[in-house]
């Protein structure tokens, strides 16, 4: 099996702009709202997201980027050590409502592991879940608020984000194995 | 690039690539430990031994913050109080702690070599916290993080290590770490104090440390380390700090944005001045903070392959 487009860059923001009126939908008028994006590729859906909100709402929320390594459960499964990039959020997490965004729900882990970590940090009053792909396969009790597409996959595959941070490129991508989740 | 090795014993024998890997995990380590709860469970459930058959408080607290830091449970030994004093040898000191399922080994020893003969023969991690006058690896590479930190990059830098090279495993293991990250190095310390082998492997040495100080962008000054010295290398201590010492008069000589850095404890007065020691361009604070960041993330990268298999 070859590559397959799921997601173009076309789909990819229109996909974004429905989930940011989404969001907006169930928080009007709030100002506890944040976004954290889960690097690499959540973290920077999250920044486009940011932008596309500020442009329905003319205003700007807070929007940070976390980095999960470190609440990981595999990491002594590993022969190698993932590489550590930082947690950037610049505002206080606590009361707010956090949108915790991703590219790709697959087993959960990642999500779980985020969750640990957004509440080593702080006290948001309430945390959902943004993904731009729900590809199934979960091995931990864990759902999304707002998925961009639920795509059913084969375990073997691979789904990939690339350019996640260029409207103009990105793409999302259906491989049959390799690099992914 | 994936970091794949078991142990730290030295810096001679790591990549250019592995000691960037270290200190960029160092920054993201450092991160943690800005937040209100400076802790996260990587790894729970492992066991760090600090085992010191030298006297060390900066250090063994420095190894031992940094794996709470990362929630490792942390039991330390001292010579004084183990089987040493039984005359049990170190293998079988060591092999006692496997078999009580310790996954990573500090070790600290007065003699050259010690943390090598155990990397070889124990499954757990083994990291050298100093051993005799040839390595102290952890101690360079928190160091190069902290010059990297100030003075934002290694390379073209020239680094100017001052006072008893000879008996300094941290000299040794600076130099090596410099000039592998593109810096130059030079030494200056009483001629009796800086072996011949380092102007072999391309060290510049000066006799005059006035001759060096405005070349430096980093002046690391070394402690007199007069446990370790035998015989007499230097007339007076008065003598050393008139010639090697750093004082307000030669701190006018360095570059504007030169650092000062010293791996402590500081002979006041010796080495340093108190006021430079104090100062602005000294960062010997920094160095300490650094080093749990640094030693955080040593900890995180060395694996225990056998031990997850």
């Amino acid at each position: 099996m070859s590559e397959k487009v799921l997601l173009d860059a076309d789909a990819i923001d229109r996909t974004l702009t429905r989930i940011a009126h989404e969001i907006l939908e169930k928080k009007p008028g709030e100002d506890g709202l944040a976004l954290v994006g889960i690097r690499t590729g959540g973290a920077q859906l999250a920044e486009r997201l940011q932008a596309k909100i500020e442009i329905i709402e003319g205003r700007a929320i807070p929007c940070g980027a976390l980095d999960i390594t470190l609440y990981r459960d595999d990491l002594a499964l590993k022969k190698g050590r993932p590489v550590l990039h930082r947690t950037e959020i610049d505002f206080d997490l606590d009361g707010k409502d956090v949108i915790l965004v991703d590219d790709v729900l697959y087993t959960g882990r990642t999500v779980r592991a985020a969750l640990d970590a957004l509440m080593a940090l702080g006290r948001p009053k309430r945390i959902q879940l943004a993904v731009l792909v729900d590809r199934g396969h979960r091995e931990l009790p864990i759902r999304a608020d707002y998925v961009g597409r639920n795509q059913p996959t084969a375990e073997n595959e691979r789904v990939k984000l690339v350019d996640a941070d260029d409207a103009s490129k990105s793409a999302l991508l259906l491989l049959p194995g390799g690099e992914g989740h | 690039m994936e970091f794949t090795r078991k142990d730290l014993v030295d810096i001679a024998s790591l990549s250019p690539e592995e000691i960037t890997a270290i200190l960029d995990t160092a920054g993201a380590m450092k991160e943690v430990l800005q937040r209100d709860r400076k802790k996260v469970p990587t790894l729970q459930g492992k066991t760090v031994v600090n085992l010191f058959f030298e006297p060390s408080t900066r250090t063994r607290v420095s190894f031992e913050l940094a794996a709470k830091r990362l929630s490792a449970d942390m039991i330390n030994i001292s010579a004084s109080t183990s089987s040493v004093t039984k005359n049990e040898t170190l293998l079988d000191t060591v092999h006692n702690l496997e078999a009580m399922q310790a996954d990573y080994v500090v070790v600290r020893h007065p003699l050259s070599g010690a943390a090598a003969l155990l990397s070889k023969n124990c499954r757990a991690s083994v990291i050298n916290a100093g051993d005799g006058a040839h390595e102290h690896p952890s101690q360079a590479l928190l160091d190069a993080f902290t010059i990297r930190e100030r003075l934002g990059a290694i390379k073209g830098l020239k680094v100017l290590i001052v006072g008893d090279i000879t008996h300094s495993r941290v000299a040794r293991s600076n130099f090596f770490l410099l000039q592998k990250l593109g810096a130059k190095v030079l030494f200056s310390g009483p001629g009796t104090l800086i072996p011949d082998s380092f102007r072999e492997l391309g060290a510049e040495v000066y006799e005059n440390l006035d001759d060096a100080l405005a070349e430096a962008d980093v002046v690391m000054m070394l402690r007199v380390q007069f446990e370790r010295m035998q015989g007499a290398f230097f007339p007076s201590q008065r003598e050393y700090a008139r010639r090697f010492g750093l004082n307000m008069a030669r701190l006018q000589q360095l570059k504007k944005d030169a650092i000062v850095m010293h791996p402590g404890p500081v002979n006041r007065g010796l080495e340093l001045a108190p006021e430079i020691a104090d100062g602005p361009r000294s960062v010997i604070l920094d160095q300490v903070s650094n080093g749990i960041a640094t030693r955080m993330a040593i900890f995180y990268l060395l694996s225990n392959e056998e031990a997850a298999a």
